[in-house]
């Protein structure tokens, strides 16, 4: 058995829907709320603090009937960048690929200027993703203010 | 006579490129001397003030008028339907359905975007909280590009409080766009934030800090200076710090020849009435030039090509 397939039995296989893997430990219940948050019925199966195969821990979390898309795996980039997807039918692999930082969300966050227009008018929040020096930040399409990823990671995990 | 803001929005000067910035310069200068041109007749404009301001209001107004356009509108949000709950999107939309463009101010940041997204016409903003006032910085420019006769390799120092003041923040970008060389000149607490001087860098623009006002004025073209407000800083402090950059006649003794001290308006107490007397004040001029800066940008907006007496300008 591989290793991979190894941390996979450590929660039990699903037959169909998405296994987001390589969760840095700790950020899957940050993941797990922004699920419910996007789909209140989710069924999920959880690992936290899996023995991970390049040394440390990790978490992992099964997506039952749920196949994600790339901008469902963007919205959680920013708690997990360094995370996998794998799109499961009938037990297998069939697709995998990497959470990528996407150009913009729309609709996923608040923004964190409280006085930013979008908290008081019928708009989708939008942010665009600038990246320097290995630093995240958002920058609010509306405010024009660019805030540090940290602030939006403290809003996923209400 | 084409132009590069014809039915354009206006709402950041992020939104504006070196064309359009020297075309509301030339513009500007043209207007100025041309005088009132019919070049809004026929035009219905919404001056939309959800939060009061004199100066910005009747210097929209007073170009709008003196372009032969006429008004409606309101100069604060006491008797709107806001008041009622009314959302800023309803409200824009309405009013984009009677007037052929629309100037507005509001207290909340971004509500200019959101209003330019929502309207059929032209939107202008006058101010969107404390995030921008673009023709506050275009009036700037018209005001140095008057006062120094360009605007490309000029040395500028922008003086006090630089850490909030949106207009410092503003100006140094659409500086950006003419090579300056930028000397900050502020108490540590409210110096110029990391992101402005990254983007600085990033543009290849020559910047330093300073520690004194009387150190900088030999060495500039154009000493912007701003207001340090006492509750930005500690009430003790306050006092000690303040007075180290408030500007008098006397300091000026060692100025080049073109200097001019440029200031947003209103002073408090950061330029002494001494500095009105000398041939260094410019300040008054551009509060005056806040009517044109608005002429050239409506002008702009409002007609596809113009035809004027004087082309090619200064």
């Amino acid at each position: 058995m591989s290793a991979m397939n190894r941390d996979k039995m450590l929660v039990e296989a699903i037959q169909s829907g998405t296994v987001i893997d390589h969760i840095p430990a700790g950020k899957g219940l940050t993941i797990i709320g922004r699920l419910q948050l996007k789909n209140a019925e989710v069924r999920l199966t959880v690992g936290l603090n899996l023995p991970s195969h390049g040394g440390g821990l990790k978490d992992l979390i099964k997506i039952d009937e749920w196949r994600f898309t790339e901008s469902d795996a963007a919205e959680m980039a920013l708690f997990a960048p360094r995370a996998t997807v794998n799109i499961i039918e009938d037990y297998r692999v069939v697709r995998k690929f990497p959470i990528g930082l996407p150009e913009r969300f729309v609709g996923v966050f608040a923004c964190p200027n409280t006085n930013c227009i979008t908290h008081n008018e019928p708009v989708d929040s939008r942010f665009r993703v600038l990246v320097a020096d290995d630093a995240v930040k958002l920058k609010c399409h509306y405010c024009e203010r660019a805030f540090a990823d940290s602030l939006f990671i403290e809003q996923g995990s209400l | 006579m084409s132009n590069p803001l014809y039915r354009r929005d206006v709402i950041s000067i992020g939104d504006l490129s070196r064309t359009d910035l020297e075309f509301i310069v030339n513009r500007s200068a043209e207007l100025k001397h041309s005088g009132p041109l019919p070049l809004l007749k026929d035009r219905l404009i919404a001056s939309c003030f959800f939060e009061a301001s004199t100066r910005t209001r009747l210097s929209f107004e007073t170009a709008v008028q003196r372009l032969g356009g006429t008004l409606i509108g309101f100069s604060d949000s006491g008797n709107t339907s806001a008041k009622k709950g009314e959302t800023l999107s309803d409200s824009i939309q309405m009013i984009a359905s009677y007037a052929d463009a629309i100037i507005m101010r509001h207290p909340q940041e971004g509500s200019a975007r959101l209003a330019a997204e929502v309207a059929g016409v032209p939107v202008i903003n006058g101010g969107d909280g404390a995030n921008q006032h673009p023709t506050q910085t275009l009036l700037d420019l018209v005001s140095i590009a008057e006062c120094q006769g360009r605007l490309d390799g000029l040395s500028v120092a922008l003086v006090g409080d630089l850490k909030y003041g949106r207009t410092v923040h503003s100006l140094a970008q659409a500086l950006g766009h003419f090579n300056p060389t930028f000397y900050f000149v502020s108490p540590d607490a409210l110096a110029m934030p990391a992101y402005i001087e990254d983007n600085l860098t990033a543009m290849g623009i020559h910047f330093s800090r300073v520690e004194s006002l009387e150190e900088v004025i030999p060495m500039v073209d154009v000493l912007y200076m701003t207001r340090v407000q006492k509750e930005r800083l500690d009430p003790t402090e306050y006092t000690h710090i303040a007075s180290q950059f408030i500007l008098k006649a006397d300091m000026l003794s060692h100025a080049r020849s073109n200097l001019r001290v440029m200031h947003p308006l209103p002073r408090v107490d950061e330029i002494h009435p001494s500095v009105d007397r000398t041939p260094f004040a410019y300040y008054f001029q551009q509060a005056e030039n806040g009517v044109y800066a608005r002429q050239a940008l409506l002008s702009g907006v409002m007609n596809e090509a113009i035809e004027l007496p004087f082309p090619g300008g200064r």
